[in-house]
């Protein structure tokens, strides 16, 4: 390193142009902080320059992904086997259930044919892998490997086969960001399945925790009770689970009690999620109700093949 | 001229690598432990050579991370650039500290860094983190003398500068 030393004090050089630069490129990013604050630039900022930012996050998957075959391979033989085993109970259970449940889902759909109204109880849903991408929210999101291409929008429910996970925030071309239900920055609408008492579910800061900070001192709410979405809010479609309540306090206040629940869905294990696309109803006032006319059975032919179609659950 | 090329692509590259591992999850035990890769990298340039490392290389470094994972544009560059600033300030008493002085200034340099960090994301309105995430300066100023020593080791290898 030939460098000339000409400074007059090599221990302190270029200190006054240093300490000016640095105020100048601190207040530039100060400025740009508190802008994009304002205004969300880095999500658009970030779909504007997906072509870069999606390979990146896919070379990133790619330790993850790795590990994971690597594990699948060299995973012995006797836990592949017990692991094959109990998915195949549990397909079995999951099938036998499913069997009882078309019949009552044939009925429902009778009795709503009758009635006259249009939603049904299919999912309209779509597969989605997790990419292993740290975004540096601390465990409360998750990058999908579907985007704003595969008919993704901000604002889907996420759920995977025991629980809602969470939805997705923001929307790239080929991959999407899911805040999970236990950032603390996001609450669910919840009711509680033995009881019906309907409360909020808020995220926690240890990560791993839903917390239920407003129920009322005389409901009855016990550990081990099940929280379902309500529905109310209109994004989240009611009926899924959510988490089992762990225990149950009053709280400092002693204005109301506190529960804290275990989320049901897999969070930080889950590698295959499933999007729902039958969004809920939006939100604001429900839609003007449509003018009662006979059941189905006994309306005109027209009338009848025209609602016919609509309830087949069509995406939207 | 050919080995100043080279010696720029192996400059950029640690650069990008360290982005890249940066993205890269832990298993969710580890993740607290987590060193900031940029950081670290930076630091070793900005010791090492100084004429490369400025607050603008720092600050467009910073931009990139941002654009990679971050919460708010430009809160990685304000960190990096304080980063930087202060490494190049004392640069010619840190190079010649015996390595467990320089570890210690190091995570010094880090906490400070999460301090900025937690002070960007409470303005921002974000919750306080759990304790375990001051843990990562100590896992980055313990795992300092290694990095220093193994990029130190490459760089002779490639003889480059």
């Amino acid at each position: 390193m030939a460098r000339t030393r000409d400074e007059s004090s090599p221990l302190f050089a270029g200190n006054a142009a240093g300490t000016l630069r640095l105020i100048v490129y601190l207040a530039l990013a100060v400025v740009l902080m508190v802008l994009d604050h304002r205004n969300g630039w880095l999500w658009r900022l970030r779909y504007a320059a997906s072509a870069v930012v999606e390979p990146v996050y896919r070379l990133a998957g790619l330790p993850a992904a790795g590990i994971r075959t690597v594990s699948v391979a060299f995973a012995d033989r006797q836990r592949l086997t017990e692991q094959n085993q109990r998915l195949r109970e549990d397909l079995l259970l999951a099938n036998a259930k499913l069997n009882r449940m078309a019949a009552v889902a044939e009925q429902n759909q009778r009795l709503k044919e009758l009635l006259d109204t249009q939603h049904s109880l299919e999912l309209n849903v779509q597969l989605a892998r997790v990419i292993g991408v740290d975004l540096g929210a601390y465990r409360y999101e998750l990058t999908l490997n579907m985007g704003a291409r595969d008919g993704v929008k901000p604002g889907q429910p996420v759920i995977d086969a025991h629980g809602v996970m969470g939805q997705v925030k923001e929307v790239l071309p080929t991959t999407s960001v899911v805040m999970l239900i236990t950032d603390p920055a996001h609450a669910i609408p919840v009711v509680i399945e033995r009881t019906g008492l309907r409360t909020m579910a808020y995220g926690s800061r240890d990560g791993d925790q839903l917390s239920l900070p407003t129920i009322p001192l005389a409901a009855d709410v016990r550990a081990g009770d099940k929280l379902l979405t309500s529905g109310l809010g209109g994004r989240f479609p009611p009926g899924f689970p959510v988490g089992e309540i762990r225990s149950v306090a009053p709280a400092a206040t002693g204005m109301f009690l506190v529960a804290i629940a275990r989320p049901s869905a897999d969070l930080d294990r889950s590698e295959d999620v499933l999007l729902l696309h039958d969004l809920a109803e939006p939100d604001g006032p429900p839609a003007p109700v449509t003018p009662m006319g006979p059941p189905a059975g006994l309306a005109p032919a027209g009338a009848a093949s025209a609602a016919a179609p609509a309830t087949g659950g069509a995406p939207r | 001229m050919n080995r100043q090329r080279l010696s720029l692509w192996w400059f950029v590259g640690t650069l990008v690598f360290a982005l890249l591992s940066m993205l890269v999850p832990l298993p969710g035990v580890l993740e607290p432990f987590k060193p900031y890769w940029p950081a670290l990298v930076l630091l070793y340039w900005s010791l090492e050579s100084e004429d490369r490392v400025t607050l603008g290389l720092a600050f467009s470094v910073g931009l990139a991370a941002d654009l990679l994972n971050g919460m708010v544009l430009g809160e990685q560059a304000l960190r990096l650039c304080a980063l930087a600033f202060i490494a190049l300030r004392f640069r010619s008493r840190l190079r010649f500290f015996p390595m467990w002085q320089q570890a210690l200034a190091v995570l010094a340099l880090l906490l400070n860094d999460r301090i900025l960090l937690l002070i960007v994301r409470v303005l921002a309105g974000a919750s306080l983190p759990p304790a375990s995430w001051w843990i990562s300066p100590f896992v980055g100023a313990a795992l300092w003398p290694f990095l220093f020593l193994l990029l130190d080791d490459l760089r002779a290898r490639l003889r480059i500068q």
